[in-house]
Parts: structure tokens; sequence; C-alpha cells
């Protein structure tokens, strides 16, 4: 056993990378559920995005076009849920559910001809002065520019869901379909639009895993992120803040976890591997002891005429 | 009174089956309070509903403000000066008032400058209301100023209002009687939907009558008895429920010092509340929503649990016994909330009455369920009830709020239970199924039941009620019998602790 391998400095480097597919899925399923929608298909657009992400970056040679990609097959797949539960009324959890199970063996087809090679590598970030500063530069300045989307995205769900009107409408509609209806506002699209915006999220979440995080193809590479971000949702009480530090949480205790391994820390391997989970959800719970609960209409299907 | 605002000709809307609207027109004038008067069924939620944009006429036409009127939607019918406070509050309980209140404006300011809008029209027309409340800590009367207040932000021209004072002390009925004369005298018209006839005589200029979708009269409602108004919306001569003398027997139910904590975070505590009721004795509770109303109902339904002495029927103690157990002894419940509490709204009549009928009427046998005997069961009820639904296949979610009602207070009557106890048996039913639900408890007291009704509506409890109480915060008031009472004094039970609470907050 070798403790002093570890450096603290690159542990918490990683910290942000092992955090950012949980923390883009998350906040993406956060505005979704805000908007009354139960969607628990987050693996199966994590996975989609992926390799549609995978497919696209190794066939143009651009990372940030895959990227995109991601973005648009995490939406396409989205897109089918929106209309199952939002059009044809269809019960959330089992479409959810069965979106996943499509996710995995969709992206298992396409990725066929992808297993076995590296994707084109992703810019990093590097800011003249910051990125050079001692031990913080290392930190927070040399990432990808993934690691900031992601924060940038976090904090725009918060502002827009507590300052702006269309932040208002969204909660109104998760909180009372009803009542938003009778007062003219479009639940059905509004919710549309938070769908695919998860959609994408999620998309963008599972190409970090396969074009930065690993990166590689593999089926089912994303391995349970997706049920993670939705577990994470719940226990931050639907607070974007939460959702960041449960997310980097779990980053971190994955990363101390993984160094453990690696310097043979004398704790069996299968704990070690199931203590991120553990961890995050342990504090994420004795967090959300206050009062806060769900957006009431959370997961009922919403129809014009009642 | 000078133009009229909104004119209303031939309006027509029919659903599959259904004729919900036909051919109505009426006027209605700047600076009156129409009422609009009907059963349940008779058109009046559909007939606002067009006036407000959320559905569209299959014929007709309207005019408003002389221009004609035409809305699409909600946002429409705001824009062109229309405002409606809805029966079901549409609020949000998650979200403050001033958010509440700007998601019902098409351009609201930022919500610094509309908190200081809100207290500045609270203030003006006695409406106290603190913008940064959440809704869901709200009594009902202030949730309703919130509606109000979010409509006044716009400036209408007309204001409906779809039964307001439903839920609402008297006190609270007679600040908002002022708001409404306010803002008539400054040229608004009010259309005003109301199943208490008293109230729109005196607060209303004309009266439009609708049955079964047509209009069928319109009058002036203060040169009409409140009976003339009910027998033009049924069409038949009304039948008033009649009390036969009854001899009290034993005590049936009592209660000695029951607290329970209220399971919910809303809720409201139950404290030491006793009372005793008698065979063949009406007892009424009255009291303003949320101050204990439906903890009570569960501590004497057996939802919630107490002490074993704290509930004793003919003097067992049973404040441990759940559900079941108290209905094999005869104690019956029939909740307010229909869909949901009262009756499974997916679920067939035939289903529902199994749900609470089975043990009492032998629906069940060694666990095996006898679907006959429970259509029977069910039609019985439909039968003696009125109960107006094609049979007892339908779902509980089909039938009207008032049919409903009266499925699920029939239910309870017919298995003949020893003590009753229903909690607001009468609301949003109309004045002859109402008539006909009362003279059922009334006839069930005379066959010795002992009959708790607890409700919000003063003129049902003073109809029917040997003696009244009230809950307040969770504690009864002295109970009185209801022959020395007038309303005034009932107000004050109800309410007269509960604004002091509010003095010292």
């Amino acid at each position: 056993m070798d403790l002093s391998s570890i450096n603290p400095i690159l542990l918490l480097a990683s910290l942000m990378v092992a955090a950012t597919p949980l923390l883009l899925a998350a906040v993406g399923e956060l505005v979704v559920e805000k908007a009354g929608v139960l969607n628990l298909g987050v693996e199966g657009m994590m996975i989609t995005g992926a390799i549609c992400g995978f497919a696209i970056a190794v066939n143009t040679g651009n990372p940030l076009l895959g990227v995109l990609a991601a973005a648009a097959g995490g939406a396409v797949l989205s897109l089918l849920f929106a209309l199952l539960t939002q059009v044809a009324l269809a019960n959330q959890v089992a479409s959810g559910l069965g979106l996943t199970l499509f996710g995995l063996g969709l992206s298992a087809l396409i990725g066929q001809g992808y297993q076995g090679i590296r994707p084109p590598s992703f810019p990093r970030l590097n800011i003249p002065g910051l990125s050079d500063m001692p031990v913080l530069g290392r930190i927070l300045f040399s990432h990808d520019l993934m690691v900031y989307l992601g924060l940038t995205i976090v904090a725009g769900v918060w502002f827009m869901l507590k300052y702006t009107r269309a932040g208002l409408i969204l909660r109104a509609v998760g909180e009372n379909h009803e009542a938003a209806h009778a007062l003219g506002y479009k639940v059905v699209r509004i919710r549309m639009m938070a769908i695919l915006f998860g959609g994408a999220c999620a998309g963008m979440g599972g190409a970090y895993i396969s074009l930065i995080r690993v990166p590689q193809w593999t089926e089912g590479m994303t391995a349970g992120i997706g049920w993670i971000a939705l577990a994470l949702v719940v226990f931050a009480s639907w607070k974007p803040w939460r959702v960041l530090l449960g997310a980097y949480l779990f980053g971190g205790v994955t990363v101390i976890q993984l160094n453990l391994q690696a310097a043979g820390v004398a704790i069996p391997v299968e704990y070690l591997a199931m203590s991120p989970y553990l961890i995050t959800i342990l504090v994420l719970v004795i967090m959300s002891a206050d009062k806060s609960s769900a957006p009431a209409s959370l997961g009922r299907i919403f129809h014009a005429s009642r | 009174m000078t133009a009229p605002v909104l004119s209303i000709k031939g309006l027509t809307k029919a659903y599959p089956g259904v004729v919900a609207n036909s051919d109505v027109s009426f006027e209605v004038m700047e600076g009156e309070v129409h009422a609009l008067l009907g059963e349940n069924g008779a058109g009046k939620s559909t007939l606002v509903k067009m006036i407000y944009g959320l559905v569209k006429p299959d014929h007709g036409s309207m005019t408003f403000q002389g221009k004609a009127y035409a809305p699409a939607e909600p946002r429409a019918a705001r824009a062109a000066g229309v405002a409606m406070v809805f029966q079901h509050f549409s609020l949000f309980d998650a979200l403050n008032v001033a958010e509440n209140i700007a998601l019902g404006m098409e351009h609201p300011p930022r919500l610094a400058d509309l908190a200081g809008r809100i207290r500045e029209v609270s203030e003006t027309y006695g409406l106290p209301l603190d913008p940064f409340r959440t809704v869901g800590d709200l009594s009902a009367g202030e949730r309703q100023r919130v509606e109000i207040i979010r409509c006044l932000l716009q400036d209408p021209r007309l204001l409906i209002m779809d039964e307001p004072t439903s839920v609402l002390t008297p006190q609270e009925v007679e600040i908002l009687f002022q708001t409404l004369r306010k803002l008539t005298a400054e040229g608004v018209a009010i259309l005003y939907i109301s199943h208490k006839l008293e109230e729109i005589r005196t607060l209303c200029d004309t009266a439009t009558i609708l049955r079964l979708g047509k209009k069928v009269a319109t009058c002036t409602p203060a040169d009409t008895t409140a009976r003339a108004l009910a027998e033009m919306m049924v069409g038949t001569v009304l039948h008033t429920p009649e009390r036969s003398g009854r001899a009290l027997g034993d005590v049936a139910l009592e209660l000695s010092g029951l607290s329970i904590r209220s399971p919910s975070a809303f809720g409201c505590s139950l404290k030491q509340i006793s009372l005793a009721v008698r065979q063949g004795e009406v007892l009424g509770l009255g009291g303003v929503a949320g101050n204990g109303q439906d903890e009570l109902l569960g501590a004497l339904s057996g939802e919630l649990r107490s002490g074993p002495d704290m509930v004793r029927m003919h003097g067992k103690a049973i404040g441990m016994l759940g559900p079941m157990e108290r209905r094999r002894i005869g104690l019956l419940c029939a909740p307010e909330e229909r869909l949901g509490h009262a009756a499974a709204p997916d679920m067939s009549l035939t289903e529902n009455a199994m749900l609470t009928g089975s043990l009492r009427e032998g629906l069940e046998r060694r666990g095996f369920l006898d679907w006959g005997r429970a259509r029977g069961f069910a039609e019985a009820i439909i039968a003696r009830f009125d109960v107006r639904t094609p049979g007892p296949g339908n779902a509980a979610r089909s039938l009207s709020g008032g049919n409903l009602q009266k499925f699920v207070i029939g239910r309870e009557v017919m298995q003949r239970p020893e003590v009753l106890v229903v909690n607001q048996p009468t609301w949003g039913v109309d004045a002859s199924a109402a008539a006909a639900i009362r003279q059922a408890l009334l006839d069930l007291a005379a066959g010795g039941t002992a009959v708790v009704v607890i409700s919000q509506d003063l003129d049902e409890l003073m109809e029917i009620a040997d003696r009244f109480g009230a809950l307040n915060e969770g504690r009864l008031s002295r109970i009185r019998p209801t022959s020395e009472l007038n309303i005034e004094e009932i107000g004050l039970m109800m309410g007269g602790a509960h604004d002091m609470e509010v003095a010292h907050v």
C-alpha cells in the first residue's frame, strides 16, 4: 500500500472530469422534472448520445461536431418519449424504461463498426495566466471546454428557474398543469421543449464519456450513470446547485476509490467500487431532509379536456 | 348601468352525447352584478368557459364593449378585459403570492415592482395580503384574495366569479361583497355563479337562470324569493327537508379529550376535542376549511388512530380500531374529497360500492367477491338517490361532482349505520339534490342513527343540525343548540379566535 502515490492536485483535477457526465445528465433531467415530466430514459439517451457523438467525431475528425451530434442524438431519442407521453398520453414510467432499453440496443447497433477506435482528442482549454497559476491553474483552469459548458448550463438553469419568466412558467407547469392550462399556457409545448433539452444534455453527458473520459466506444459504457443522475435529481431536491454538489461528490469519491484501488488498499475492490454510490446518496439524503418537495404534477398525465 | 358590457347571442355548445348550452342569449350591463344560476350540469361552467376563451362555441356570437368578441384562448380574453376567478382555485401551492399573480398577467413588471402594486391594490380593496408568502400556507379566504387581486391588476371590465363564497366564513363573505360593490361602483361588470340563493338575493342586480343548457328566465333576484329561484332552476316544486320529532336515545358516540397530531405539514392538529352525540341526533360541526375537519373525520373513520379511550362508541373504547373494524360495528364515514378519498376515480360504481359496503352488505364470502350482489347494491344506491349515470359499470370519474356526491353519501346511508359521519355532504351539489341528501340524513337520524355533519355551509347546518359546534385551529367551541343561535353568533364561533391568532403573528 502506497498512499503517497496519490497526487492531491491531480485528484481534484480529475474529480471535475469524472463528475461532468453525471452533471450534464442530471441538470437536464432536473429541467424535465421541474416541468412535471418524469423521464426514466436518461441512461438510454446518454448511451445514444455517446455513440452518435463518437461516430460523428471519428468520421469528421472534429470532436466539437461530435458533441453537437451527441446533443442532437439525445434530443431525437427524447422526442420519441415526448411524442409517446405528451401526444399519445402514454405512461411516463413505462415509456422511460422503454426508452432506456431502446437506447441501449440502438447504440449497440450503431456502434458495431466503432469498437477499438480512438476518437480525435478533445482540445484542452489553455487560458494564459489562469492556467499557469500554481495548484489552482491545474485544478480549475486547464480542462476541456465541456467541463465549463457543464458548469455554465448549471448556472444558466439556476438563473432561468429563479429569475426569468420562462423559468416561472416552467415551474408553474410542473406544479399544477391544470391551473397553468387554465391561465392559457401551452402545457404540452412547454413540456416538449423541456424534454428535448433534457435529451440534449443527457446526450452530451454520454459523449463526454465516449470522447473524453474513456475515450473509446464499448457497448453499455455509460454503466448506470443515467440512473445515478435520476437519483441525484431527487436527492438534490430539484435544486441545481445541489445537483452540482452531488455530482462533484460522486466524481470525487469515484476518483479517490480508483486511486485507492491503484494504491492497493486492503479493502475489497467491490466495497471501493460501490462507495461513490453509497456516499453520494447518503449525503444527499441527509441534505434533502428539509421541506422542499417534488413538483406537484410530476409524472402525471395531462389532458386538456379535464 | 348604461350600455351592455357583454352580450351573448344564441351561444350553443354540444359535446358528444350532451348539449351543454343551447341557444343561450343574455346581456351583462356595465356596473351590475349578474348572477348565473342553474343546477349541476345546467351548463353554467361551459358558458363561462366560452366567455373566457377556454372552450369554443359551436354557434352563436358574443359582443364585448360593442365589438365582436370571439376569444381563441384565455390570453385573448384577458387582453380584451375579461378576468375570471375559478371555482377550484387555479393557484400554484409551491410558488409565492407574487409569482402566482405574475403568471396570470400578460406583461408582468419585475417582481419587486409587482409586490408593491399587490400591496397597493390589496389595501385599496381591503384585501390584506403579503406578496412573498407561499400560497400553500394560505387559508382558503386568502387564496381567493390572490385570485381576485390577480384579476384586479389587469383592470378588467368583466369579472367572472365561479362559486366564490363556498369556502369562506360569513365575515369573509361580507368583505368579498364590499370589494365587489366597490368594483361595480367603478363600472366593472361581474358575472357571478353561486348555489347560495340568499347570497344572490343580497348581492346581484339581475339573474339569468339556466336549466339543462337552456336559458329559462331572467329576473331581479331581490324581488324573487329564494324558493322561487330554486324552483325555476329545478323546474319543479322544491321539497324542503322536514325534521320530524325525534326521541333522542343513549349516547352513541363520545369523544373525550381527543388530541391528534396532523399527519400533513399543512394540516391542523386536533386539540382536546370532547363531544357526545346521542342516537337520533344530528350534530353539526362548522368552521373554516383547514381547521381540523379532515383530521377529525380521519380520527372518527379510523384512518388516524388515537388513544383507545379518546373515542367511544356505545361506551366501548374504539380509538385504536382501524376503519374496517369500525365499519363492522356500525361507524361509517363519508369524507369530503370525492375523487380519491370517498371514491376511487377510475373504478366503476360497482367496485366503489364494494369498497366500503363489502363488510356490512355481505358482498364478500370467505375472501371471494360477490359481484352480483355488489352490482345490486350499487343499483339500489343509484335508484334511491337518483344518481344520474348510464349504469353502475361507469367509472366514478365520469360522474359530475353532484352525482358522485349523491352516490358516496347514499352508499353509507344504505348500509344502515349506527353512527354516520359526513364531511361537506352537499359540497358542489345543486339545490334539489342537496335537499334530497339532507332529507336522507334526517330520515336516518329519525331511525335512531347518530349523525355528525361537518360542513362549511352554515345554512345547511342550521337546517338539519340539532346542536352546533365550530372547529377553530383544531379546537372545538362549546356545543350549543341550533335553535338559540343566529348566523352572526356562528360566524364569531367560527372565525373570532382565528382572527386573534392572525393578529399576534
